[in-house]
């Protein structure tokens, strides 16, 4: 298991578990680690990429740092957002979020 | 050019983050919150200033993480503009919560620092910060009202869609990375033109950026979070995120694709067709644009979709990767700009009158307000792109570079098609105002602040309509790109 190939193939899987989660399920926050799993399988790309592809600088390291720093800064909004809907609606059911149409 | 170095061509950014300091230290002072107003509109002016000086020459900056050329700054002029209107009017909107309006002006200022970002970056890694810095804040902004299920829900879509799009985008970014072993997008394009053994990768990398871009100029198909964040987002948010994220996120998609997806001045990386791909979706973008638009009554809805059919206008011109192209693009946005803005005060305006955004509250405008119902019909003309307006100028220099360039003639016929079919729903406005008696006939008050602001926005459409050279010498100024 030192190869490029079986990387890749893990990080697809997460990625397409990421996209199932993401079009299934109907709780906001459920949907929310579908999303995670998506970046953390970019992440790993990234990472996979830095050290097997025979590259010289670490940009693929720091990029999946950036990753990291930016789904925690994204998962703080997007929580707050949805305790705030909680609050309103009392339900995390995006299905129950619709009031607009049209 | 080192870090240092860089600095000097950093003023406008600089003086935008210490601006952004000193508002939220000023919010921390019980006494001095009152002043955060005109803190952040001289703080406005004076990024202004120091773009009026900022140098015109083309150079990557920071160690080529990002770039500073006349393209960029162009841009950067447009959300000055646009940020200055909102944080003013931002006032006169009495659905906003004053208590909030420090934070409420700060927020929209780090998206502005993020559009800086966006029109400047040139690496992989500032592209990804960037989009995610406008889209953070922005959820924040769509969620203002607390205590409005409307905007609650238009946050909530807005983040799930955004933070889909983007997790896509960077799946894609990690295949160019592998593809390319660079993050840098002028060296991935070199490294692009060798992979002739790849298209079908290269392609689905392709494809996902454009999904990433593509939702925040919501193109079809990414555009379904656009008509409810902008009905359930106060108004203001809802102004400025119809003009400055799409704007930037037009000179984002030119610049990363005419530098990493072109090889040299019109043929694209490895051959693949992906300027057909982008031709295609602007012309089901400004029809699903246009054609939803018929159907709507509330006037938030009804620009939401306008303003996904004008994106469908910009797009068409980027799948012809030229000089011309480009300036079609910049000398539309600036009309866009004044007339959809514009358009929204007026909104906020009758919304303050009678707590609806339904189209029917316009009934009577033109005799209970000549003067304003006049400029709507002028900043409505310039949407569909009639004479004598900077709407008109604007879509005369897009449709001219199709024409000139063959291959999507097609294209210009499907947007000519579109402008009639934009004219029946914007002239519907028109017909509301002037003839269909008002249900109450009570005096129209406006805001002074909005009153002025619409004025000064139907100047520039007007003047762009009969004297437009200086804006073209400036677009032709602001050409060159790194």
């Amino acid at each position: 298991m030192d190869n490029l190939t079986s990387y890749l193939i893990i990080s697809a899987i997460l990625f397409v578990l990421g996209l199932y989660a993401v079009m299934t399920r109907r709780n906001g926050i459920a949907i929310l680690m579908g999303i995670e799993l998506i970046l953390n399988s970019a992440s790993l790309n990234f990472v996979a990429f830095n050290r097997f592809g025979g590259m010289t600088k670490l940009d693929g390291h720091v990029f999946s740092i950036f990753i990291i720093c930016l789904a925690a800064a994204e998962a703080v909004v997007a929580l707050a957002i949805i305790i705030n809907l909680f609050k309103n609606l009392e339900s995390v059911n995006v299905d129950h979020a619709s009031s607009m149409k049209g | 050019m080192t870090n240092l170095s860089s600095l000097s061509f950093y003023l406008p950014e600089l003086f935008l983050i210490g601006i952004i300091l000193l508002s939220i230290i000023i919010e921390l002072i019980p006494g001095c919150r009152k002043y955060n107003y005109f803190v952040v509109l001289a703080g406005l002016i004076s990024v202004a200033i120091m773009l009026s000086w900022s140098s015109t020459e083309s150079v990557s900056i920071f160690m080529g993480m990002s770039v500073s050329d006349p393209f960029a700054i162009f841009f950067k002029w447009i959300f000055v503009i646009a940020t200055f209107y909102i944080v003013l009017i931002s006032r006169a909107d009495n659905s906003l919560d004053k208590r909030l309006s420090g934070e409420f002006n700060i927020l929209l200022l780090i998206v502005m620092f993020g559009l800086f970002l966006m029109v400047t970056a040139n690496n992989l890694i500032m592209v990804y910060l960037s989009i995610e810095m406008v889209s953070i804040a922005s959820y924040i902004l769509a969620g203002m009202l607390k205590n409005d299920l409307k905007s609650n829900e238009a946050s909530l879509k807005y983040v799930i869609f955004g933070a889909f799009a983007s997790g896509l985008m960077l799946y894609g970014f990690s295949w160019l990375y592998g593809l390319s072993g660079s993050t840098d997008l002028h060296e991935i394009s070199a490294a692009l033109s060798g992979h002739m053994d790849q298209p079908f990768v290269i392609y689905m990398a392709i494809l996902l950026v454009l999904v990433g871009i593509g939702y925040k100029i919501s193109m079809v198909p990414f555009h379904y979070w656009t008509p409810d964040v902008y009905e359930g987002a106060p108004t203001p948010v809802t102004a400025y995120l119809s003009v400055a994220p799409k704007a930037a996120g037009i000179a984002l998609l030119i610049r990363f694709f005419s530098s990493t997806f072109t090889t040299d001045i019109s043929t694209t990386v490895s051959n693949i067709d992906w300027t057909t791909l982008v031709a295609v979706l602007s012309a089901i973008t400004m029809t699903v644009g246009n054609l939803l638009a018929l159907q709507q009554t509330n006037i938030k809805r009804l620009l939401a979709f306008s303003s996904i059919a004008h994106a469908g206008y910009m797009l068409m011109v980027i799948p012809v990767i030229s000089v011309d192209a480009r300036a079609a693009v910049m000398i539309y946005a600036v009309p866009y700009l004044f007339m959809n803005l514009g358009l929204f005060f007026m909104a906020i305006a009758i919304h303050n009158q009678t707590s609806s955004f339904e189209i029917s509250k316009w009934k009577g405008l033109g005799s209970r307000a000549p003067l304003m119902a006049g400029i709507m019909v002028v900043l409505l003309l310039s949407l569909t792109g009639l004479p004598p307006t900077g709407g008109f100028i604007g879509k005369v220099y897009l449709f001219s570079v199709l024409i000139k360039f063959q291959q999507f003639f097609w294209l210009a016929v499907i947007g000519v098609i579109n402008s009639v079919i934009s004219l029946f729903y914007y002239f519907r406005i028109v017909k509301t105002m002037y003839f269909s008696s008002a249900d109450d006939e009570t005096v129209f008050k406006i805001h002074p602040l909005l009153y002025w602001s619409i004025i000064s926005c139907v100047v520039p459409v007007l003047l762009l309509g009969i004297y437009w050279s200086p804006l073209i010498n400036f677009v032709q100024h602001s050409i060159s790109m790194f």
